[in-house]
């Protein structure tokens, strides 16, 4: 994985010394909460319900065993023994004090890691597939390129007080493992008459307003990926709309010009631009593949030993087929039934950094659904893998399972929150893990969102709940059909809502009719569009 | 009642207007009246508060105030699915009187 | 309300002149300083670069970063006048807007010269190619000099 040089290290210590200055002068009243609210937040610094709240980025997902070991002791020195995973790969630490931060950013800069950009309205925290550079199926990491983009993107002095933030995702398959197509801008690594070039889909986002991204560029060259990005944001700097900040981010702004005349002053930027000056050389692409070249993968392909039904279990619902036979990608899930959803202690974490060094060539990531992943575990140790995750409480075989919900912190931690979204994670779970219905539904993705913001991605759910205030008290949305994955679709709304417990009902209740209308093979999200909405409704308000 | 509160501008946390001062605990918390937006001037200057806001409520069945609001009632205990980390972490009740 | 003296990084004699707006510009042929809000298309001084001495970019609210790309089309452009940012221009973002191509900050609130100074002296590097003449970490690695 990547390393900082000199250069990186220099520029992360330098934000630390930064934010420093601009806490103290916040403190003495030097700077008011207007002015210091986007610094702290381009720092990854909010003020929720409870308390500062602390994003720190983990850039593509990607850490090793002493960057989780540091994020395991800052949850026990900083904060209250745990952390928060969330949907666009970083890490939410909530009870934070202002104080504190910069010695936190301080921490992390040791291990080669920040808080720059998780928060404000400026390009954030580059996602992307969390089996890259181990997935069967892509034609290349995609991390490489999301390196070059972050570093692009870090303190960029002209994308820094956009209309509104700015999310990019780099995959490099057919299969969409990260939502590339709900981003502002979504990029797909392909190859094409055998050399490599990026697809640039532009307009893509959850919120109040879901959009999938329209496709504006089918081929963009290597050696002008930085370029093109460049020329896609500063048509948005200056042309997204800044009158209503419901109504800021790019989706809206490529759906009112429409996607033609949007790509239009893209390419006039792009072609001004290619004459600036502003793309890396390839060699600096190269030097940044040499940080992600494969380990010595040398394990023998030899099956595992499935004469434990519980192993088995694991192994068919939480592995994921690697490039190379004698390994697969292992998914951690922090999802036990009844948990909270993405919260790991730091005991666990200290767990998942022994697993990475011992099994997984020193490396983790982390998913946008919120669960861990040992990316290169060779098939001989899955078991042993699999033991200590369950005496960790991380061994629950439930990967895209009813169980493995996505939720929001919701009204328990969100000042933005109108409903809390982990309870109702945690009845909904507990009851498909009574009702013993969860291996039956087989593939079932549901995702909960405790306000119209959507960070819980209820719009890609196959189930969505959508939590919103109904006079005082906590309502629930339900929405069928959606998905985040390369057959992107966005959920449509049921009908009328439930309260807390009607919705655990109304996820049952829906589970049923497609338990009874589906046919061979189907998964519910097949069912639900072969048969449509009515059947649903019919059940659910007949 | 009409109650004064913020966040405390160093630690985050949750504050409640006294009448003489600042207090995490909701119960030390006084019906401000219509005095609430000369306070409110007062403390931003002093910088001890960040934004402080006035919200409503009631008294409450134990005679604290109870905020008309779930996300005031929240603020005021801590996070209903971590009962070990709210500011009442042996009160089985603490919780029933948020939802 | 009386202008503050700008902080300028430019050794020539100030343009004294009034800005015009860029709606009188088009037809005051004679005007050297114009003003450009955060709405408006700096592009269309491109053609009139030669005899403008000083460009205003306005900024009613520290969070509108419109100016930061109209100050550097201008420097892509060509043009070397001075750039001047105008209102809510606080230390914080002074860094940036150089890196963007103004040399010249008339704030409404004054910033101390020294702590101007800071503010650019923060970062060692840069790590995009931009308006101004610092060298990207990318090619510094790839041999470039500073």
């Amino acid at each position: 994985m990547y390393a900082y040089d000199h250069y990186d290290q220099a520029m992360v210590d330098a934000r630390v010394a930064e934010f420093r200055d601009q806490c103290e002068r916040r403190l003495a009243g030097k700077l008011t909460e207007d002015q210091f609210k986007p610094l702290r937040l381009m720092n990854g610094l909010y003020l929720q319900l409870h308390a500062y709240m602390l994003r720190v980025a983990i850039p593509y997902g990607t850490l090793n065993a002493p960057q989780m070991r540091a994020l395991a002791d800052i949850a026990e020195k900083y904060d209250r023994g745990y952390g928060h995973f969330t949907t666009r790969q970083n890490i939410q630490y909530n009870w934070i004090k202002l104080e504190d931060a910069p010695d936190i950013l301080a921490d992390l800069a040791k291990v080669e890691m920040h808080a720059i950009q998780t928060s404000g309205n400026c390009i954030r925290n580059i996602s992307s597939d969390h089996f890259a550079g181990a997935a069967a199926d892509e034609v290349a990491d995609p991390r490489p390129y999301a390196e070059l983009l972050r570093q692009w993107s870090s303190f960029h002095p002209e994308f820094s007080y956009l209309p509104r933030k700015f999310k990019i995702c780099v995959i490099a398959s057919e299969s969409d493992r990260a939502a590339m197509r709900l981003h502002d801008i979504g990029i797909r690594i392909v190859e094409r008459d055998g050399a490599l070039g990026a697809q640039f889909y532009v307009g893509g986002g959850m919120g109040r307003t879901p959009m999938i991204a329209p496709l504006i560029r089918d081929f963009v060259p290597l050696d002008q990926l930085v370029t093109y990005s460049e020329a896609c944001l500063r048509v948005y700097n200056r042309y997204g709309r800044r009158d209503n900040k419901y109504k800021a981010r790019i989706k809206i702004l490529v759906h009112e010009l429409g996607a033609e005349e949007y790509t239009r002053q893209v390419e006039e930027e792009f072609a001004h631009l290619l004459d600036q000056g502003v793309e890396p050389p390839l060699a600096e692409l190269e030097r940044i593949k040499g940080y992600f070249a494969d380990p010595a993968f040398d394990a023998a392909d030899v099956e595992p030993d499935r004469s434990d039904p519980d192993f088995a279990v694991w192994l068919d619902h939480n592995t994921h087929a690697h490039k190379i036979p004698g390994y697969v990608s292992a998914i951690v899930s922090l999802k036990p039934v009844g948990g909270i959803p993405g919260d790991a202690t730091a005991e666990q974490m200290r767990v998942l950094a022994e697993l990475a060094q011992e099994y997984s060539f020193d490396e983790l990531r982390v998913m946008h659904t919120q669960n861990v992943v040992l990316p290169h575990v060779a098939k001989a140790d899955l078991q042993a893998v699999w033991q200590r995750l369950n005496e960790a409480g991380m061994g629950t075989p439930n990967a895209d399972l009813m169980g493995d919900i996505i939720a929001c912190p919701g009204l328990d931690y969100c000042s933005l929150a109108n409903a809390r979204s982990i309870p109702i994670a945690q009845r909904i779970s507990e009851r498909f893990a009574a009702n013993g219905k969860e291996a039956a539904l087989g593939e079932l993705k549901l995702k909960i969102s405790g306000c119209i913001n959507a960070c819980g991605h209820h719009h890609t759910g196959h189930i969505g709940i959508l939590g919103v205030d109904r006079k005082g008290t906590e309502n629930y949305q339900l929405l069928l059909g959606g998905s985040e994955a390369e057959d992107t679709s966005l959920a449509k709304i049921t009908g009328p809502g439930f309260d807390e417990h009607g919705i655990v009902d109304a996820v049952e209740t829906a589970a049923d009719v497609y338990l009874r209308e589906r046919e061979h093979g189907e998964r519910f999200l097949d069912t639900y569009r072969r048969i449509g909405m009515a059947p649903f409704k019919e059940a659910l308000y007949g | 009642m009409i109650l004064v509160t913020g966040n405390d501008l160093k630690t985050g946390a949750v504050t409640w207007w006294t009448g003489h001062g600042w207090s995490t605990a909701i119960e030390d918390a006084v019906d401000v009246g219509q005095a609430g937006d000369a306070i409110i001037a007062a403390e931003e200057a002093a910088r001890r508060v960040n934004v402080p806001y006035l919200i409503e409520a009631e008294h409450g069945p134990d005679g604290a105030p109870r905020p008309a609001h779930i996300k005031e009632r929240m603020r005021a205990l801590g996070p209903t699915v971590r009962p070990d980390l709210t500011l009442k972490p042996n009160d089985v009740d603490a919780i029933r009187n948020v939802v | 309300m009386a202008e503050a003296t700008p902080l300028r990084l430019r050794d020539d004699e100030p343009c004294m002149e009034p800005a015009v707006t860029l709606d009188a510009f088009a037809e005051q042929t004679n005007a050297v300083a114009v003003r450009i809000e955060p709405g408006g298309d700096a592009r269309e001084l491109l053609p009139h670069l030669e005899r403008l001495a000083r460009v205003d970019i306005a900024f009613p609210a520290f969070t509108d970063g419109r100016g930061y790309s109209a100050a550097r089309i201008l420097r892509e452009a060509g043009f070397a006048g001075e750039l001047r940012a105008v209102g809510d221009v606080l230390v914080d973002q002074l860094a940036y807007m150089r890196r963007c191509g103004f040399d010249a900050f008339a704030p409404d609130a004054p910033i101390d010269r020294a702590d101007a100074e800071a503010a650019f002296a923060r970062f060692p590097q840069v790590y995009q190619s931009a308006a101004d003449a610092r060298t990207p970490i990318w090619a510094l690695r790839h041999g470039r000099a500073e």
